[in-house]
């Protein structure tokens, strides 16, 4: 009866075709470590946030007039209002968390090079949306920081040769950042950037399973069909679409159940961690929910001090290392064009730090820490000795990608393992 | 099924009929460029709707201030087009020190198109006595402190009276000029405004313009 009915529905939705091609019958490299959680998390976390966004969005009020009272209504009044709006806010962090240590993980195995060009690509994309997304995300509780943080980002459009101004008065909707540019950041936040998100995420699935994932030795579990002996391909049930094409190694597991169980337990992890910011520390020290942000938007009283939220200070830092305003603008994109031009500015054929120079380690690790640093400094009050190091820094962000293009054309390298390794 | 042909139309059906190519190319050329005019057309709603709403316009005309009770040395704030507007007096004292400092300054002489043609002067304003200025930073567009009775000496040594941003450190002297060494680019914005009788300044129109 059940059969019969599974059946009935295969022979007109291909539900199985896709779970087996997908997940029962997909075959993943067996030595992913934990740096592959973090797109499973990223996943998770996106569920997290449209779900509770769509309940947000039941009790605010999109206005100059209302946004912050209705997200104190929320607070107070709405029956666990409270946890579902530090669900979204923490879960907002963690989004940013989750997929930069998921960028990193692509960066120190050779995840963007070839053929995962296009994969990096839509990853980049997808990191885009997700920032605009959380800078109007930010401005909806229209607090101090709302107002003053949307200001400031705006007005890098005015940076822009002839066009600025008006460019600036045209998103505003108003000569300055007013109700309009709320409704409509609202408009954007809840339905125009999810809807980009969630269709990029699925392409950025879609070209993953086409090329397969990568792993921590860079080694290809994919050979060339005929290749192998029966005995060195795997004994696991592979779907046709890949066995049709390619010899499958006996170095790998079906994603279902294997690599989901070990993203769980990861996850449950993860969501100690989640759990404790949101029930005991949600405002992170003024770090996740800025404290300026308590006191409602005032256009004609600057807070004392401006700091973007902390997933965007390594970036402001740069913008206001450079002492020329469209400059500045130029040097902030172009360090995320930088990173989205990553699989051709490495000319390497090795895609593991494992196997490749010592260099090449010292660069990643120097240019994790020069992140980090430069986020510390963006994220600061302003002295003058760390405007001098956000210099510094910023040559030292671009020098990431200068030596990379450099080092990687004649490259000494280790011999890559035949086979996966540990 | 490695074969995947993008065009739709090599198929065996169509070799057994004539074809006119120029006609069918015509006939594409054609669609596409009336279809083209409909995406432009149906674009124009949607990018115009993001412009200022006649409310939006209402809200931004001009306003009037009386000056006639500013003390010297005083600094009132007036809202026009909900950006703070700044009407200092100034003190002869201070009117005669600004010529004494030209040399800190990024531009001293108003040559950036940061003000209407009238306050092209050294004072930046129409009667050398009130200052009129638009008071947000010209770097990120933060509204600046206005520092007097020597709190200014702080952040220029022998300037007393200046404008300090919080955000991130930029300094502007009693006639919005900016100081060299500091993030905002330009002088502070003068708006167009004139005088309807000696108390009183219209913000937003000057006079002669329409």
């Amino acid at each position: 009866m059940f059969k019969n009915l599974m059946e009935w529905i295969e022979y007109r939705l291909p539900i199985m075709r896709v779970a087996n091609m997908h997940a029962v019958q997909y075959p993943a490299p067996r030595n992913m470590n934990f740096w592959y959680v973090f797109g499973f998390l990223a996943t998770i976390v996106l569920v997290n946030q449209i779900v509770t966004g769509i309940w947000l969005t039941m009790s605010f009020e999109p206005s100059a007039e209302r946004a912050f009272a209705s997200v104190e209504f929320i607070m107070r009044d709405v029956e666990y209002g409270w946890i579902l709006r530090y669900m979204h806010s923490t879960g907002a962090s963690a989004f940013f968390i989750v997929v930069y240590l998921h960028m990193f993980r692509g960066m120190i195995y050779g995840s963007y090079q070839k053929p995962r060009e296009l994969l990096w690509l839509f990853g980049m994309f997808i990191y885009l949306a997700l920032m605009a997304e959380a800078f109007m995300g930010y401005v909806l509780p229209w607090g101090q920081m709302s107002y003053w943080g949307a200001q400031v980002i705006v007005s890098l459009f005015s940076a822009i040769p002839v066009i600025g101004p008006d460019l600036v008065v045209w998103i505003q909707g108003d000569y300055v950042i007013s109700g309009a540019t709320l409704n409509r950041f609202f408009a954007l936040h809840v339905i125009a950037l999810p809807l980009v998100i969630v269709i990029l995420v699925f392409l950025h699935i879609v070209a993953l399973h086409e090329v397969g994932s990568n792993n921590p030795d860079g080694t290809d579990v994919k050979r060339k069909k005929g290749s192998l002996s029966e005995d060195e391909k795997t004994k696991f049930k592979i779907h046709e679409y890949y066995t049709s094409k390619y010899d499958i190694i006996d170095d790998i597991v079906p994603f279902f159940p294997h690599i989901v169980l070990k993203d769980l337990v990861a996850f449950s992890l993860f969501l100690i961690a989640f759990c404790y910011v949101m029930f005991f520390n949600p405002g992170m020290g003024g770090y996740f929910l800025e404290h300026p942000n308590f006191e409602i938007a005032n256009g004609l009283k600057t807070p004392e001090h401006i700091f973007p939220v902390w997933y965007f200070t390594p970036f402001y830092a740069i913008l206001k290392a450079v002492p020329h305003k469209l400059g500045g603008v130029i040097c902030m994109f172009a360090a995320i064009v930088a990173l989205a031009l990553l699989p051709w500015i490495d000319r390497g054929r090795v895609k593991s730090w494992r196997y490749r120079c010592g260099l090449h380690t010292w660069n990643l690790i120097i240019f994790a820490g020069v992140f980090i640093f430069l986020g510390y400094l963006g994220g600061t009050p302003q002295e003058a000795w760390k405007i001098i190091a956000s210099q510094i820094l910023t040559i030292m962000y671009f020098g990431f990608f200068f030596l990379l293009w450099i080092y990687s054309k004649n490259e000494k390298t280790k011999p890559v393992p035949a086979r996966i390794t540990g | 099924m490695s074969n995947v042909s993008l065009d739709a139309n090599d198929s065996s059906v169509a070799e057994s009929q004539p074809q006119d190519n120029n006609r069918r190319r015509f006939l594409t050329v054609a669609t596409s460029v009336v279809g083209g005019v409909g995406v432009v057309g149906v674009a124009i709603p949607f990018i115009g709707s993001w412009n200022p709403s006649v409310k939006a316009r209402a809200a931004g005309a001009d306003v009037e201030a009386d000056i006639s009770k500013i003390e010297p040395g005083q600094l009132i704030r007036v809202v026009w087009r909900s950006k703070p507007v700044w009407i200092a007096r100034r003190t002869p004292e201070l009117i005669e020190s600004l010529s004494k400092i030209d040399d800190l300054l990024k531009d001293p002489n108003s040559e950036e198109d940061q003000q209407p043609e009238f306050a092209r002067n050294p004072y930046r304003s129409l009667k050398e006595e009130y200052l009129v200025l638009v008071g947000i930073c010209t770097h990120l567009g933060c509204s600046p402190q206005h520092l007097k009775d020597g709190a200014f000496e702080e952040y220029v040594e022998g300037v007393p009276e200046g404008f300090h941003c919080p955000c991130h450190g930029s300094k502007f002297d009693m006639a919005g000029r900016v100081f060299n060494n500091v993030p905002a680019p330009l002088n502070l914005v003068v708006p167009p405004y004139m005088y309807v009788d000696d108390n009183t300044i219209l913000i937003g129109s000057e006079e002669g313009a329409a």
